[in-house]
């Protein structure tokens, strides 16, 4: 039996998505982008969405998204993607149109472009990559940084009394009349890869059916800023991250209708 | 109408895809109008009221992104705002308009007119080595012009264009002939016009990817050569400015925008006491008309330029006259507007052999 | 022809709007116009202005140092352009809170009792158009017919009713300027 008998479709379980292209990922190793990439580029093509979407990518680890994802992709301005994917999705409104955020973009710089995104209920889909960390300039607090949790700038342990609360975003913005469909989500274990994929889909048809703004954050890893390896790495979200942002719904108007 | 006015009914007319704007004084009406016109029922013309100018300027971004044929406008502060995005406008080749209703500054300022941006608008006002086309319209009538002129200048330099208005054009009324009416691009105009348009559809294609970013040094200088190119070609192609009274002239005034009305009829009355004034009105401030300045510097004995601001115009009719005669400047600011005696006034000080 | 008009009076009295109307009337007999309310110094403390120009030619500067016809409403705008009238101009007041009354010889004085025909009619909101009227029996740049036409375009068709009422006080005003 040669290897190309093995390859033949019938016996095939499992493959890398098409979407999901060869380019080496420079994101570090146990990082969590990789898996959220690979459910993301599975969603678009289980949705047959490959020549309708538009990515809009975020300044952060994920700014090199359209390297690994072929599709259409606009980069944008540090906390700019809301808006952007704004005026992408109102002018192409047949095109499936999603931000990749992560917390520093989302969350901080782009605190008003994301509520007020939400709040016109757009009809697009928000990625939101929780790691409580600034990955890509090296490790600095971020708004969701825990507390007591060390970074380059809080090198002796987030304060409240300095830094003010983890922001929790997510609940805020499910208190907004615009979003349909707020959940957290995590891709620690192949459970909640799975469940997580399941959330980005509903996400995806949430706007594709123009009910409005549809938020997935995906509580994550960054094992370089957090220094550790990647398996402490997720032992330390659970035991951590997970109290203050709990996994599930925070809101599904869609599925109560 | 009004000079606001004239833009919004343009944009309609023109067949633009989008408006994003936020209000702000003196230019509110362009926004206000088109929510009253309401142009999504007719033409399926998008126009939001973003949440900030920040976040008008990346819709613009993000629309221009997709080929559309997008715009937004503001005045000085909101401007200001968007540096961040025009910055990436121009870096990332889109075609966009851009409305700055000029107000005097700095800081919150005045609401009344200036024309204090000059600098802002010419040299690049964000980071990064750029530049975007800027038309000065000095008529109600060239603020419903410059709207298909600074699209059609955008698409086919790929190159954010202005109009840099001031606070009298932009509230003042005067008559004005609106262009016809010309549909939007269907999304296949789009996909033919602008192949690097990020639509969406990579099926018969690579995909497309809008970016800014590039790590690499030499790939970078070479992204950076390739503007440089661009605006090299524009300079060439696209300078547009406006004489008047210059057979006989032996002085001359430079004025753009309203102020150059203002300083013609300065020269009209001189005209009368027999003093031989002429006069140059840049239309496009970038690219700006140095070979026609340098020419006249080589006829007239000296020059006066009139802005609303501390003097910058001025710095590029001195890079074009490189020294061969005497430039004064005259401005006034903080939304203070001269009227033609002072003008003239000014110009007999500075040049009291002329009379 | 050529006029060169400054309106001017307190905030409220329907200045900016007068003009406006003024300036339609003139698009509708097919001249160049200008409309540009004051800006500067002087509108500070509730005066408003504004400079209208009607004209066969294209027009210059929409910004004047100097006036064919003034129209001024109150104090503070006669003091400040009395002197702004050309020689041999028009200058037209009314005396209703002017204390100091104009001075120069060399212009054509007139004392417009707008204010007070105003009481008469049933808006005082039609004050303008009193004044208008009379402007425009002293200088008839534009036929009332211009006006009315250009009035319809101003107006929002839901106040169409009130074109009557308007030409009501036209005519009111024209009736004030004594032959």
């Amino acid at each position: 039996m040669t290897l190309e008998d093995i390859k033949r479709p019938e016996n095939i379980v499992y493959c890398k998505p098409s979407l999901l292209n060869d380019n080496n990922m420079h994101y570090c190793p146990g990082c969590s982008h990789g898996v959220v990439h690979k459910i993301l580029a599975e969603t678009i093509e289980e949705m047959g969405l490959e020549n309708n979407t538009i990515g809009i990518a975020p300044v952060g680890c994920a700014v090199f998204a359209y390297n690994y994802i072929d599709i259409d992709w606009i980069e944008a301005a540090h906390g700019r993607a809301p808006a952007v994917a704004t005026a992408a999705k109102r002018l192409n409104p047949s095109n499936l149109v999603f931000t990749y955020q992560g917390d520093g973009d989302l969350a901080a710089i782009g605190t008003a472009e994301t509520i007020h995104a939400a709040n016109r209920g757009e009809n697009i889909a928000i990625i939101f990559i929780n790691n409580a960390i600034y990955g890509m300039t090296g490790g600095q607090m971020a708004p969701t940084t825990l507390e007591g949790m060390a970074t380059s700038t809080t090198p002796y342990g987030r304060r409240v009394d300095l830094n003010g609360y983890p922001l929790k975003i997510s609940d805020l913005l499910a208190q907004l009349e615009g979003t349909c469909y707020v959940t957290r989500q995590a891709v620690h274990t192949t459970a909640a890869v799975k469940k997580a994929k399941q959330a980005i889909r509903k996400a995806f048809e949430n706007s594709m059916a123009k009910r409005g703004t549809s938020v997935v954050e995906i509580v994550s890893t960054c094992n370089s800023g957090w220094k550790k390896s990647p398996v402490k790495s997720n032992e330390w979200m659970v035991e951590n991250m997970l109290p203050q942002y709990p996994l599930g719904d925070i809101k599904n108007i869609v599925d109560k209708q | 109408m009004k000079g606001n006015e004239a833009i919004a009914h343009a944009a309609i007319r023109y067949g633009v895809d989008g408006y994003f704007g936020y209000p702000i004084t003196p230019q509110s009406e362009i926004l206000e109008t088109l929510e009253a016109e309401m142009p999504w029922e007719t033409t399926g013309m998008v126009v939001l009221q973003a949440e900030s100018e920040i976040s008008s300027i990346n819709m613009v971004y993000g629309g221009a992104a997709t080929g559309k044929a997008v715009m937004t406008s503001s005045s000085s502060p909101g401007i200001s705002l968007m540096q961040e995005g025009l910055s990436y406008i121009a870096a990332g080749e889109l075609p966009a308009l851009v409305v700055n209703v000029m107000r005097g500054g700095p800081g919150l300022g005045t609401i009344h007119p200036s024309q204090s941006d000059y600098f802002q608008a010419t040299k690049g006002g964000g980071h990064g080595d750029y530049h975007f086309i800027v038309l000065a319209p000095a008529t109600v009538q060239e603020m419903a012009d410059f709207v298909g002129l600074g699209f059609d200048l955008a698409f086919k330099y790929r190159t954010p264009a202005m109009i840099l208005a001031d606070g009298i054009v932009g509230q003042m009324m005067e008559k004005v002939v609106l262009p016809p009416f010309r549909p939007r691009r269907t999304d296949e105009e789009i996909a033919l016009q602008c192949p690097w348009a990020v639509t969406g559809h990579p099926a018969k294609r690579k995909p497309n990817v809008m970016t800014t970013l590039e790590l690499d040094s030499a790939k970078m200088e070479e992204n950076n050569e390739r503007y440089q190119r661009t605006y090299r070609l524009i300079e060439s192609n696209e300078v547009r400015f406006q004489g008047y009274h210059l057979d006989d002239a032996e002085y001359l005034m430079v004025a753009f925008g309203s102020m150059a009305r203002i300083c013609l009829k300065a020269i009209e009355d001189a005209r009368l006491a027999g003093m031989k004034i002429g006069l140059i009105r840049p239309i496009t401030l970038w690219p700006f008309p140095y070979e026609a300045i340098a020419e006249l510097s080589r006829k007239v004995k000296g020059m006066l330029v009139v802005e609303l601001n501390a003097g910058q115009m001025i710095e590029d009719v001195r890079i074009a006259t490189e020294g061969r005669v005497p430039v004064h400047h005259f401005g006034r600011m903080g939304g203070i507007v001269p009227d033609p005696g002072q003008v003239l006034d000014s110009f007999i000080s500075f040049f009291p052999h002329s009379k | 022809m050529k006029q060169e008009i400054i309106i001017a009076g307190f905030g409220g009295q329907g200045v900016l709007s007068m003009g406006k109307i003024l300036a339609y009337a003139g698009l509708m007999d097919d001249l160049e116009v200008t409309w540009m309310p004051s800006y500067g110094p002087e509108q500070r403390g509730g005066t408003a202005n504004v400079t209208v120009i009607l004209s066969n030619e294209p027009i210059s500067s929409p910004v004047l140092d100097s006036f064919d016809t003034a129209v001024i409403l109150n104090q503070q705008s006669l003091d400040k352009f009395e002197s702004k009238v050309k020689p041999g101009g028009m200058l037209i007041y009314d005396p209703y809170g002017i204390h100091h009354m104009p001075q120069r010889t060399d212009i054509s004085v007139h004392r417009i009792d707008a204010m007070e025909a105003t009481f008469d009619l049933k808006s005082s909101k039609a004050y303008n158009m009193v004044v208008l009227g009379a402007l425009l029996k002293l200088r008839p740049i534009v036929p009332v017919e211009s006006v009315m036409a250009g009035l319809k375009k101003v107006l929002p068709e839901r106040h169409h009713h009130l074109l009557d009422l308007n030409r009501e006080a036209i005519m009111r005003g024209m009736d004030l300027v004594k032959d």
